[in-house]
């Protein structure tokens, strides 16, 4: 007892991994929005890529991407982990039970929205990071830079594609739902004054960002 | 008959108990250590007993029939406990503890145990805050008071109305830790069925595993039995329905005798009986009464809502009669005229079996208070209402919305109706001074003894009793017995003397099962229930105990004759459970018609109507009957009187007045 | 005196012991007042069993005033029925109409293995206090009881915590029967005064590490047990308990 190793096997430290990777994820997706959101700006695509070279060669950013992955990955295994170890503590299930008289079903169904994000991760990932960290990018912008908007306008000419991404953007709304507040309740952040502040927030938070996101495709496809 | 001795140490009585500490046989570390002590209840007196002979280097065995310590029934007390600290500088003070103890008792209790727990009402007051018992705060930080029945100080300690329930968390939590280390053995789920006695001494007991139904043997060089009273012969009280008399009975039939059996407290403030469905009565603590006024309409009969009888025309009844303890009277005067009303013809309710506990007046009260502290000089009746409910609400709320859970009714605005109910039992296994009954040995703690009350207890002293015998009196006590037992090695449980108990356990199990007659077994406690009630309840007469009994005993012959208990006996079978406490209480029922029908006068919970004075009050008789009846069960159904004779040498005996 | 008229067709959980295989036996009860309180109307149900010659349903219950924590019903898919803010045997059968039909489970835990029928085993809970929810003050060594000043605002905080009964319905209530709420409520109260700080990161660590060995899962912060806790314990516990078990791990230097 009392090594700092241990503290992280046992049920509060395996929430604490979620609630920091979760908090660092939601932090993530602040950056991640405000730049995406420069095609809203310029459809010509310039203002995106020269955003987009920025961040693939700032050696800042491409340090964090290491510990995004790490915290993503840390994120994805330890959720899976609990969300099999907490069906094992209830190994005979109720007949009938009527989880929404006390609780949210997407606070129940995190496991699940985890699932269909991952899902949509690795699709997104390999249209996206693949291509520019990886297999490259074929053709330049007028202002030199590599052309990853292209890839996304050819991406989302695909009605399918933009169904997809809107629909994982959902999940992810529900996701923060309960995601956002309920991190800063495992990391012991319950407070009679902030608390309340905490949870407005992480409703607005949870519509905004998603709701940013799913525009992003929807802009695109419609040609706007 | 024979006097009996209670072995009352020599000397002044508030030198008394000092003196036994500082003169009892102690036991060396090394030898406790040998020493095994069972423990059976794990309520405020059997927890605290336990944990505390676990601290001081005894094994320990704990049984209780529940799945955990902590539901022992003292969970449900609701008020308060008392102490002596006098910390509201009110005048309190250990001999006015005593003072009222005993004369609320209607000098029936003895002196030397009474002042022993007003000595150690103090320190456990103490120990309970250093065990973390979240009692009421000032908002000083200081601890709060408030009054109940009975006295004219407020020395009544509290956690909102979860008293019982605070104070047990912490013995529980006391005892958990002694388990948790090693030194205590908890039996859960277990009942004891039989006291094993070798050579004249308790040495241990049998006890049943409710979920396997194996009956088990247990070695104790001592024996405490902390199993709570006996209420439930009643059928409807507001103890818990597994609450029983078992264990004590079955002491009874080692030897160890059963005193003032038919000392029963009727607590005047109970929700009333709602319908034949029942199955138990609750409580709203006399804490209540702080703030509630009892009336009933002036006019016979009266159907109007309470709210439509104007002031005029309501009779507050306790008001008018006790002028001195108004509401807070003590809880048999309460409903002794509660019943005396309704019996009268003034009754409210549908069952017109209710009085109404009214909050109207106090919130107002506290609402003008509430507005002067807000700056408002003048408020009308609508910010008083608002302000007054909120404090109310402060002090009471869980106890209304248990009301308004279980009657659907709302308390805030309609009075609350009441009626008493049986409530706590007085009588138990006679003890002395140290606590051990008249089997060597054998102990017994709280409720299930009778030592501290006399014929009425008081409100908050059931707490301060069983916490002062578990704390702080029997670990110094017993000391003075098993110093003497250092040298008797643990007796292998396959001594004659077990086979022989368990053998008896045995028998009473299996011919509960084999009758497979036609009733069940609530059927049989119902109608005891009602003959008790009816007969050896509230008020009692000659002729009324003389048919209780004949049916009583026609009730005990039909039982063993037409019980049906289903499924076997070595299995979980609650019904067998509750057969032979029932079987017990049957008995026992028939003993407390005996012993009422003895004694005659009337006493504090004890009201014979042959014996009142012209206004209505109990009337003693102290030439004939300052006696604690102590009774042998002699096993054929016959029981044997023994007297011991109550002194009062440091109290002027009097006619109890509360006016 | 209430007559009573209700017809409920019941649902009901049997299972002969811990081995045995169970399942939902359907029961007809008639003549039910609204008045009764739930456990009464089973009452009602074992007397017409016990008199067919049928075994009676086991279920837990002692106390019937909602504070002894025993009864223990997970009925129409909820810990302690459709109220909130009540035991078992506070529902009454007001509660519900003529004509119902009500499923009657056991809680449903690795931690709470069946007894029999609707019985379930809590001996987890006793551990898990034994493990460190105390002040470890022998008898006889108190000070006296006011020279620790508590504000009052903290005495009545660590007096709700308190308040817990040990029922069980948090964890029966969880997705993840997590006893987090239970055992958070202790750790609050005894953290919240004087006389708890000696052990304070001592009896969280040891509490949460029996907690874990048990079997309970895992808090994922949906609320339900908050919800459907009769004495409306808070989530703040749970804060406050994951805090302090932050700080005993990664702060305090004291080993356990």
């Amino acid at each position: 007892m009392g090594s700092i190793a241990n503290a992280f096997s046992s049920s509060i430290g395996k929430k604490l991994i979620m609630g920091i990777t979760g908090l660092f994820l939601i932090s993530f997706l602040i950056v991640h929005c405000f730049l995406n959101s420069f095609v809203f700006f310029d459809n010509t695509g310039v203002l995106f890529n020269e955003g987009a070279h920025f961040m693939s060669t700032n050696w800042i950013i491409r340090a964090m991407e290491v510990v995004l992955m790490l915290g993503l990955l840390m994120h994805i295994i330890q959720g899976a982990r609990l969300t099999f170890q907490n069906q094992a503590a209830r190994p005979e299930k109720y007949a009938y039970n009527n989880g929404n008289a006390n609780s949210k079903w997407y606070s129940r169904s995190m496991g699940l929205l985890g699932t269909l994000l991952l899902i949509f991760l690795i699709v997104h990932l390999s249209q996206f990071w693949r291509v520019s960290r990886f297999t490259g990018i074929p053709t330049t912008d007028a202002a030199g830079n590599e052309d990853l908007y292209a890839v996304m306008k050819e991406t989302f000419s695909n009605i399918w594609f933009v169904i997809l991404y809107v629909l994982s953007m959902i999940s992810l709304a529900y996701h923060l739902l309960h995601g956002f507040a309920s991190a800063f309740q495992t990391m012991g952040w319950n407070h009679k004054k902030y608390t309340p502040m905490i949870k407005v927030i992480g409703v607005w938070f949870s519509i905004l960002i998603p709701l940013i996101f799913a525009a992003m495709p929807v802009w695109i496809y419609l040609g706007l | 008959m024979s006097a009996i001795n209670s072995n009352i140490p020599e000397g002044e009585l508030t030198d008394k108990w000092t003196k036994f500490k500082s003169s009892v046989p102690l036991v060396n570390p090394s030898n406790k250590r040998n020493l095994e002590v069972i423990v059976v209840g794990s309520g405020l007196a059997g927890a605290s007993a336990a944990a505390t002979l676990a601290e001081m280097g005894y094994k320990v065995k704990c049984f209780c029939f529940q799945d955990s310590p902590r539901r022992a029934h003292s969970i449900a007390a609701q008020g308060g406990i008392n102490a002596a600290k006098n910390y509201q500088n009110d005048g309190d003070s250990t001999y006015r503890l005593f003072y009222d103890t005993i004369k609320g008792g209607d000098y029936r209790s003895r002196e030397a145990n009474v002042h022993r727990l007003a000595e150690v009402s103090v320190n456990i007051i103490d120990q309970c805050v250093a065990q973390g018992v979240p009692l009421a705060r000032e908002y000083g930080g200081l601890l709060d008071n408030r009054s109940f029945g009975g006295t004219q100080v407020q020395r009544t300690f509290y956690a909102a109305g979860q008293t019982g329930q605070q104070l047990l968390l912490g013995a529980y939590s006391a005892l958990e830790r002694q388990i948790g280390m090693g030194k205590v053995e908890m039996f859960t789920r277990h009942e004891m069925l039989e006291v094993v006695k070798i050579d004249g001494k308790a040495r241990g007991i049998i006890a049943r595993n409710l979920i396997t139904g194996e009956l088990e043997r247990h070695f104790g060089h001592a024996v405490v039995l902390g199993t709570g009273g006996y209420g439930n012969v009643f059928y409807l009280s507001t103890n818990a329905m597994g609450s029983n008399v078992t264990a004590a009975w079955k002491a009874t039939r080692q030897g160890a005798y059963f005193a003032n059996p038919c000392y029963t407290q009727i607590h005047p403030t109970c929700i009333p009986v709602s319908g034949d469905h029942q199955s138990k009565l609750t409580l709203m603590s006399e804490s209540l009464r702080n703030d509630g006024r009892i009336w009933v309409p002036k006019k016979k009969d009266d159907t109007r809502k309470a709210s439509e009888i104007p002031e005029d025309e309501r009779d507050y009844y306790l008001e008018r009669r006790y002028p001195a303890f108004g509401n807070l009277v003590p809880r048999d005067v309460a409903s002794r005229a509660a019943k005396e009303r309704c019996d009268a013809g003034y009754g409210v309710g549908s069952s017109k079996l209710a009085v109404y506990l009214d909050f109207k007046a106090n919130t107002e009260r506290y609402g003008k208070i509430e507005a002067s502290k807000a700056g408002i000089h003048n408020p009308d009746a609508a910010t008083c209402l608002r302000l007054g409910t909120a404090v109310v609400k402060e002090k009471y709320g869980n106890l209304f919305d248990m009301y308004a859970q279980i009657t659907g009714e709302n308390p805030y605005e309609t009075p609350m109706r009441i009626y008493p109910a049986v409530h706590y039992t007085m009588g138990g296994l006679w003890v002395d001074y140290n606590l051990m009954t008249s089997v060597p040995g054998l102990y017994c703690t709280g409720e299930a003894n009778f030592s501290d009350h006399g014929a009425n207890r008081l409100g908050a002293s059931a707490l301060m009793q069983g916490l002062a015998d578990g704390y702080f009196v029997l670990p110094y006590t017993i000391g003075a017995y098993l110093s003497k037992e250092i040298s008797v090695q643990a007796i292998p449980t396959d001594h004659p003397a077990f086979a022989e108990a368990e053998a008896k356990a045995k028998g009473i199990l299996d011919t509960l099962i084999g009758i497979k007659g036609t009733k069940s077994v609530d059927h049989f406690h119902k109608k005891l229930g009602l003959i008790m009630w009816d007969k050896c309840g509230m008020a009692r007469s000659e002729e009324g105990l003389k048919w209780a009994i004949s049916e009583i005993q026609q009730l005990k012959k039909d039982f063993w004759s037409d019980v049906r208990v289903p499924g076997t006996a070595d299995e979980y079978n609650t019904e067998l459970e509750k057969a032979g406490r029932v079987a017990d209480f049957i008995e026992l029922g028939e003993l407390m018609c005996l012993d009422a029908l003895d004694r005659n006068e009337s006493c504090g919970g004890h009201f014979r109507e042959e014996y009142q004075t012209e206004e209505g009050e109990a009337l003693r008789d102290d030439e004939n009957y300052a006696y604690v009846a102590a009774w042998e069960n002699k096993g054929d159904g016959t029981f044997e009187l023994h007297k011991e004779e109550l002194k009062f040498e440091n109290i002027k005996i009097a006619q109890r007045s509360y006016k | 005196m209430s007559t009573g008229n209700m017809n409920l067709t019941l649902k009901v959980w049997r299972q002969k012991n811990n081995k045995a295989k169970g399942k939902l036996v359907d029961y007809k009860v008639s003549g039910i007042s609204p008045d009764m309180s739930f456990l009464e109307m089973f009452d009602v149900l074992n007397e017409g069993l016990i008199t067919k010659g049928d075994e009676p349903v086991v279920f837990d219950h002692d106390c019937r005033e909602g504070i002894c924590g025993m009864c223990s019903m997970f009925i129409n898919g909820r810990p302690h029925g459709p109220k909130n803010a009540v035991t078992t045997c506070q529902l009454h059968m007001r509660s519900f109409k003529d004509g119902d039909t009500i499923v009657v489970e056991p809680w449903r835990a690795k931690a709470f293995p069946v007894i029999k029928d609707l019985t379930v085993n809590r001996s987890a809970f006793d551990r898990v206090i034994a493990a460190g929810g105390f002040i470890s003050v022998n008898t006889g060594n108190a000070q006296d009881a006011n020279s620790l000043p508590i504000p009052k605002a903290r005495a009545d905080a660590a007096f709700e915590a308190a308040a817990c009964i040990g029922c069980g319905a948090c964890v029966a209530a969880c997705k993840n029967a997590s006893a987090m709420l239970f055992v958070s409520a202790k750790i609050s109260q005894l953290a919240l005064l004087p006389q708890g700080q000696p052990e304070r990161y001592k009896r969280v660590q040891n509490m949460v590490a029996q907690m874990d060995a048990e079997g309970f899962g895992s808090c994922t912060n949906t609320g339900a047990c908050e919800a459907e806790c009769p004495k409306g314990i808070s989530l703040e516990n749970i804060a406050r308990m994951n805090r302090d078990y932050y700080s005993a791990k990664f702060v305090s230097e004291d080993e356990v």
